[in-house]
């Protein structure tokens, strides 16, 4: 095989859904003997949390799918027309929003975020925490898993600059 | 007709069975990229020339194992599908 692939993803979003994308192409990507190489920058850096405390917010993704987790197929299949007024009123609505979405994915074998950063980490994936951002949210690093290291753009850039890919999430 | 289309899967079943697998994965019931993930480490763990026998119902495993096949470097020598079952014979290279 030629030389090693070099993957760059700048991890920027906090909801659940947005969560994904990260973990699952860095693990990926090692597991296709690449390295890999995430930064987490403004929302996206509670992803390093200890406890991962993501939801989604659909009434920020007006095209996302509102379907339930449970009973017969049909009645699986039924998009449920929420209207923004409600979804993005109604006290609670995001929490069981992550809740059915977190249901759905277990129930579709889809791994936990939590899954996903550990396999991430013992395929050696390389995560860098923005220290800007740690700064100004106020976060300290006994938040954080172990493992992580602590750097700016210049520490992403040096990186990225000789990357093969490089994603904006 | 119906003859000749039994004695084909007859045959490639002895082709298969021909192989032997040294492990085992099972990958039904996970989604991606689980299939690839456990695959991967279960590779990790044998000796060049060893075969890993990987099942998944994953439908998207069947281009995704072939494209992480493509840039490890290590064979599908085998794939088959019965019932929305895939199960994949992988030469380690």
């Amino acid at each position: 095989m030629a030389e090693t692939k070099k993957l760059a993803i700048i991890a920027s979003q906090g909801t659940l859904d947005w969560a994904y994308p990260p973990f699952i192409l860095a693990s990926t990507a090692a597991a296709m003997d690449m390295e890999a190489v995430v930064f987490f920058t403004f929302y996206g850096l509670p992803l390093l949390k200890k406890e991962i405390e993501a939801k989604v917010a659909p009434h920020t993704n007006p095209a996302m799918p509102m379907k339930m987790p449970f009973g017969s197929k049909d009645f699986q299949s039924i998009n449920w027309p929420v209207p923004n007024i409600i979804s993005g009123n109604m006290p609670g609505f995001d929490s069981m929003a992550t809740s059915l979405m977190k249901e759905t994915f277990k129930k579709k074998g889809v791994a936990t975020i939590e899954q996903l950063r550990e396999m991430c980490q013992e395929a050696g994936v390389r995560f860098i925490a923005c220290q800007m951002t740690m700064e100004v949210f106020g976060f300290s690093k006994e938040e954080f898993i172990d493992g992580v290291e602590y750097g700016g753009a210049a520490t992403f850039l040096e990186y990225a600059a000789d990357a093969d890919i490089s994603l904006f999430v | 007709m119906e003859n000749a289309t039994n004695n084909e899967t007859n045959k490639e079943n002895t082709i298969m069975s021909a192989i032997a697998a040294t492990v085992e994965l099972d990958c039904k019931g996970l989604n991606c990229p689980l299939p690839i993930l456990k695959t991967k480490k279960a590779i990790d763990g044998l000796q060049s020339g060893e075969v890993l026998k990987m099942m998944a119902t994953d439908p998207g495993s069947v281009n995704d194992m072939a494209s992480w096949a493509n840039r490890t470097g290590n064979e599908v020598v085998e794939h088959s599908e019965d019932g929305g079952t895939h199960t994949f014979l992988i030469r380690k290279k």
